[in-house]
């Protein structure tokens, strides 16, 4: 099926290999600004190695990337999110004994203005605080009241809520979210998918992995089903039920090759 | 599919225990987990009454003054090792490094009859690319920290050995190079321009860790160097810029060691790889990373030389400091490890 709108962000025939296993085999990926694509798949599919792939974490073996439509190679993090790539890694990725407001700010730290700035480098901690204070209230996720907090002191929830902030704040064209619900309560949870929603509404491409087949269901436009590192098939919410997804990411049902 | 639990909310008892009211333990904690240059602060004042009671000479201004200008020289080096070991690492050829750039520099002058501010350059040159050389191998090579250090300690201890033929240099006094050994006097209290020095080097650094985002950086990657590169931070550079400053910082301390020796000596600073440490360590500073402050350096530099001088006037046997120093450096680890371990 062709669409109106070019995609946003496109993986060709990703291969990534550890030593002899295979974490991706000639994998495929499309993903359209504007929409929820979700991905799927039993443990070992190769869901987090596509995706640190896609995040710039780890470097593919084989295949290519496309950022609106452009060919690029990311050797590092810090590249894909130049390329208006945010990610909410599994492991969080935070600084623990950093503050919130560090946190948010890390490696894209603001400098004062004038002379401090531009010769003495000093940052701007007030202007950081005030702004990650709005992002958090923005969002209203978590229940954070001291953005002077150490990371470490939080809950591995409030932790998630960091993290989830960080990249909502500044996602530039994609957001790519690994498990961002896995340490929330029901409340956070559903306001982790309503951000998710809002980002797509705002023309963002999200990329949300999770094992939550109800909430992949609710929020999801696309499904990407991963299975034994390869790419098992693309479905809909509306085109298979739960029950086939699982069926499907197991290997119990084989997904006739048309794609929605 | 793997089955997933959704965390609840905290029912109604574990609230309440969360809530509980913190015990006294619980809040010294808090406090301390903030501020790694409080318990060193305590017990450098606790250690200056104790050895003024136990000897009226020990507060006397000049008895400081002698304190401050011993302290000079490890104190300048303790600036680049915390900068190390805040990024998880450690570099016992610091003081090799120092000796090496100082022999360097007063023989430029001596021999070679440079100008002292040039040989001051060159000397600092030296000491950073030798850094540089260290931050290269843990970086490119990817050699963990203590090996890598351990290697370039023989390599620049035998360098300095060779290119002096064993001998010291001797330098005029009141040149350039030697000015850091002059004196300074506030009244009663004697300080050096090297102390002044000192100073001013934990004042820039002290800077550059809070208020840059280098400071950050070099926090984020000895905290957890993966989740620093995953948030976008070039650990390797930063990892090499941490061993490059150290370079810089170790120039000011071989500038710091010509005044107090009067020239170059080889044999100079052998114990001072250690000491810088040891002071890094009795400062508060983890040796586990990204926890710490520079001025806690100074403060254990401190600590160290006031037991070392006061149990010197209280007339004990000189091998008591080396106990006592020993015992210093146990209970300051465990004091961090306890700060480390309990999450407020």
């Amino acid at each position: 099926m062709t669409t109106a709108t070019a995609p946003v962000l496109q993986a060709k025939g990703l291969v990534k290999v550890f030593g002899r296993v295979v974490g991706l085999n000639d994998v495929d990926l499309t993903l359209y600004p504007g929409e929820v694509l979700a991905v799927i798949g039993d443990n070992g599919a190769g869901k987090s190695t596509l995706i640190k792939c896609l995040s710039g974490a780890l470097v593919p073996d084989r295949g290519s990337l496309f950022v609106d439509g452009k060919e690029v190679r990311f050797k590092r993090p810090r590249d894909a999110r130049d390329a208006g790539i945010e990610t909410v890694h599994q492991t969080l990725a935070v600084a623990p004994a950093l503050d919130i407001a560090a946190n948010l700010f890390l490696a894209r730290e603001i400098r004062r203005k004038g002379i401090l700035g531009s010769v003495f480098r000093m940052l701007d901690t007030r202007e950081m605080k005030k702004q990650a204070a709005d992002h958090l209230e923005r969002l209203g996720i978590g229940t954070l009241q001291n953005i002077d907090q150490a990371v470490e002191t939080l809950s591995g929830g409030q932790r998630q809520s960091v993290a989830v902030a960080r990249t909502a704040a500044f996602g530039g064209r994609v957001v790519i979210l690994d498990e961002p619900t896995a340490a929330l309560g029901v409340r956070e949870t559903g306001q982790v998918l309503q951000l998710v929603r809002d980002l797509r509404d705002q023309g963002l491409g999200v990329i949300l992995i999770s094992h939550n087949m109800p909430n992949v269901f609710e929020v999801a436009d696309r499904i990407h089903i991963q299975r034994l590192g390869g790419c098992a098939g693309v479905i809909t919410p509306q085109s298979h039920s739960m029950e086939d997804a699982v069926a499907i990411m197991t290997g119990a049902k084989k997904l006739s090759p048309e794609v929605s | 599919m793997t089955t997933h639990v959704e965390s609840q909310a905290a029912p109604a008892p574990a609230e309440e225990f969360l809530n509980r009211p913190a015990t006294p333990a619980q809040r010294i904690h808090a406090v301390l987990h903030r501020q790694p240059a409080l318990s060193p602060a305590i017990v450098l004042v606790l250690a200056a009454v104790m050895f003024s009671l136990v000897n009226e000479r020990f507060y006397a201004l000049q008895n400081l003054s002698l304190v401050a200008q011993q302290v000079a020289v490890v104190g300048a080096l303790a600036v680049g090792q915390t900068v190390i070991i805040l990024t998880a690492g450690i570099d016992l050829s610091i003081g090799a490094v120092m000796v090496l750039a100082s022999l360097l520099m007063a023989k430029l002058v001596a021999d070679h009859h440079w100008p002292g501010w040039l040989a001051l350059l060159a000397g600092a040159a030296v000491a950073t690319a030798a850094q540089a050389v260290n931050g290269l191998l843990v970086t490119r090579v990817r050699l963990p920290p203590f090996i890598v250090t351990l290697g370039t300690l023989s390599i620049f201890t035998a360098l300095s050995l060779i290119y002096a033929r064993g001998r010291t240099v001797s330098l005029q006094p009141g040149t350039f190079l030697t000015w850091s050994g002059e004196t300074v006097s506030l009244g009663q209290l004697h300080l050096t321009y090297g102390v002044l020095l000192v100073i001013a080097l934990y004042a820039v650094v002290g800077y550059a860790l809070r208020h840059t985002a280098w400071g950050r950086h070099l926090y984020a990657v000895g905290d957890d160097a993966e989740a620093a590169r995953l948030a976008g931070i070039s650990v390797n550079r930063v990892l090499l810029s941490a061993y490059v400053v150290a370079g810089l910082t170790v120039a000011v301390a071989a500038w710091i060691l010509i005044g107090r020796v009067g020239g170059g000596d080889p044999n100079s600073g052998l114990n001072a790889n250690l000491q810088s440490i040891t002071a890094v360590v009795i400062g508060g500073t983890s040796l586990f990373g990204g926890r710490g402050v520079v001025i806690g350096s100074l403060i254990g530099a401190l600590i160290v030389q006031v037991f070392v001088n006061g149990l010197a006037l209280a007339g004990m046997d000189p091998n008591y400091q080396v106990l006592a120093v020993g015992i210093l450096v146990i209970a300051a680890v465990s004091v961090d490890q306890w700060i480390r371990s309990v999450k407020s």
